[in-house]
């Protein structure tokens, strides 16, 4: 691709600073091709990352050269049918159940949340983790808080565990961690990503030092980038220079919102609620210490130590024909993308969701289908496993 | 669940603060938040928690991506970014220990 096309896909990308645009796209563009070998695959681990790459559409600044995978960054997505089978098992016992918004659809075995709450199930969605605080104390009866999401929620989550919840609160958590999955992904046989953009919320929280061990595990980059059409492009400048260079570093490109340490009040909070325990990610693979449990000093508010999940009829429903069909986890792992899968958009659209990533604003298939269902592989092939 | 949105804030009521986002008054809770906050302060804010205090400098670069959403999306669903940080200051400050809203 040559610099007159960056300029022009720069200048329609309404960058805030357009000449700035055309000069990081122009400088992604040299890099990526002083490498010499063609392609060079990076992955971004962050659904708004995503957003903000199809959204301002970014790819079309980017050399052809370069694929910018979404990898594992949907934490709607990544949430294992199993788990979420224990909130639909406890909604059609009849327990009250809050979650996200973004996890009343997602199905588990076989059904989701949407469906126990259609069949009369008490399933409310909440913004919050304190709206669910709210809920509970209007009333005596048992309330679950389905717990989803990465560190910047699951910081939530425990800031509410240790500040004097009502008694009636149980936490059913789901929560995950990035770092962990991120090991994972990279030591997968036939994985071409050769360096990682990190999300800058998350790091928000962790802070960048973070990476640092895996990037010396690993022997890859990392760089941490925000979410502006410039950051992002800055950050990927960054990343491709280093993997050019054969340097497994960690920049920071998002001083704006990370520092080394990260929230070190947050972080504390955090492990003294929960603690690492392996779990399998959805459609992934099981990632060790990529789920968060809650420590043994906060049983008395575990929804598993309360009460008797039986999911074992949800367990046996058999999923829906078109799910085996669905390759979400080959999607959420760099393998393959959207319009690979003979589901995305024909079986599989927004309104009758097959697989997770079809599902949440943050799930790949979700976003290329709003944003970039004219795509086609930017993967280019789909590679057995 | 992954963008945090930034706001100002109005006033701080102990655990809980008043922060203006875009104009719209919410309630956050200042457990997790990194340094001590006054109004005037700017904030990132996530599922009703402020996780940081944005230093002074970085206010700007931090709003400019906010603005340009909010601006370029009027209404409706279709643009998902825009439509996570509605749903992210629609959902502040309701259940956080009061009810939120300011007239």
């Amino acid at each position: 691709m040559g610099n007159a096309l960056n300029d022009r896909a720069a200048t329609e990308l309404k960058f805030r600073d357009a000449a700035k645009g055309a000069e990081l796209a122009a400088a992604l563009s040299r890099v990526t091709a002083s490498i010499g070998r063609s392609p060079i695959s990076v992955m971004h681990v962050c659904g708004s990352h995503e957003q903000a790459i199809a959204r301002f559409g970014l790819r079309a600044a980017f050399p052809p050269d370069l694929n910018v995978i979404m990898g594992p960054g949907c934490p709607v997505c990544v949430t294992d049918q199993p788990e979420v089978d224990e909130a639909v098992a406890l909604a059609y016992q009849g327990v009250r159940v809050a979650t996200y918004g973004d996890m009343l659809r997602v199905p588990g075995t076989a059904r989701s949340l949407a469906d126990a709450q259609a069949a009369g199930a008490r399933v409310t969605v909440v913004y919050s983790v304190a709206q669910a605080v709210d809920l509970a104390r209007k009333s005596d009866e048992p309330l679950v808080f389905f717990a989803t999401g990465f560190e910047t929620t699951a910081v939530a989550t425990a800031a509410v565990v240790l500040n004097d919840p009502p008694p009636n609160l149980f936490v059913l958590s789901a929560h995950k961690y990035i770092p962990p999955a991120m090991d994972v992904v990279a030591a997968m046989p036939g994985s071409r990503i050769e360096g990682f953009l990190a999300a800058g919320h998350a790091a928000t929280i962790t802070g960048w030092g973070v990476f640092e061990r895996f990037a010396r595990r690993c022997e890859r980059p990392v760089v941490v980038a925000g979410f502006e059409p410039l950051d992002i492009l800055a950050g990927l400048v960054r990343l491709v220079e280093l993997v050019r260079d054969g340097r497994a570093a960690v920049e920071n490109m998002y001083p704006r919102c990370v520092t080394r340490e990260g929230n070190v009040r947050a972080q504390e909070q955090l492990w003294r609620v929960f603690e690492p325990a392996g779990g399998r990610w959805r459609g992934i693979a099981h990632v060790p210490d990529g789920n968060l449990r809650l420590r043994e000093q906060w049983r008395h508010l575990d929804a598993r130590r309360r009460f008797d999940i039986d999911t074992t009829a949800l367990r046996g429903e058999a999923p829906s024909a078109l799910a085996s069909q669905c390759i979400c986890g080959d999607i959420m792992t760099g393998i393959a993308s959207p319009p690979d899968c003979r589901l995305f958009g024909r079986a599989c659209v927004p309104d009758t969701p097959v697989g997770a990533c079809m599902v949440s604003s943050e799930g790949t298939c979700r976003i290329w289908y709003q944003y970039e269902p004219h795509l086609g592989s930017v993967v280019g092939h789909r590679t057995a496993r | 669940m992954c963008l945090g949105v930034p706001g100002r804030i109005v006033e701080v009521n102990g655990i809980t603060a008043i922060v203006d986002f875009f104009g719209v008054q919410r309630t956050v809770r200042l457990e997790l938040v990194d340094e001590p906050v006054a109004p005037g302060d700017y904030v990132l804010n996530h599922v009703g928690y402020a996780i940081r205090r944005i230093p002074e400098d970085d206010i700007a670069g931090t709003l400019a991506l906010y603005e340009q959403l909010l601006r370029e999306a009027c209404d409706g669903d279709d643009d998902l970014m825009a439509a996570d940080v509605r749903g992210e200051v629609a959902g502040t400050g309701r259940g956080t220990g009061n009810d939120g809203e300011r007239p």
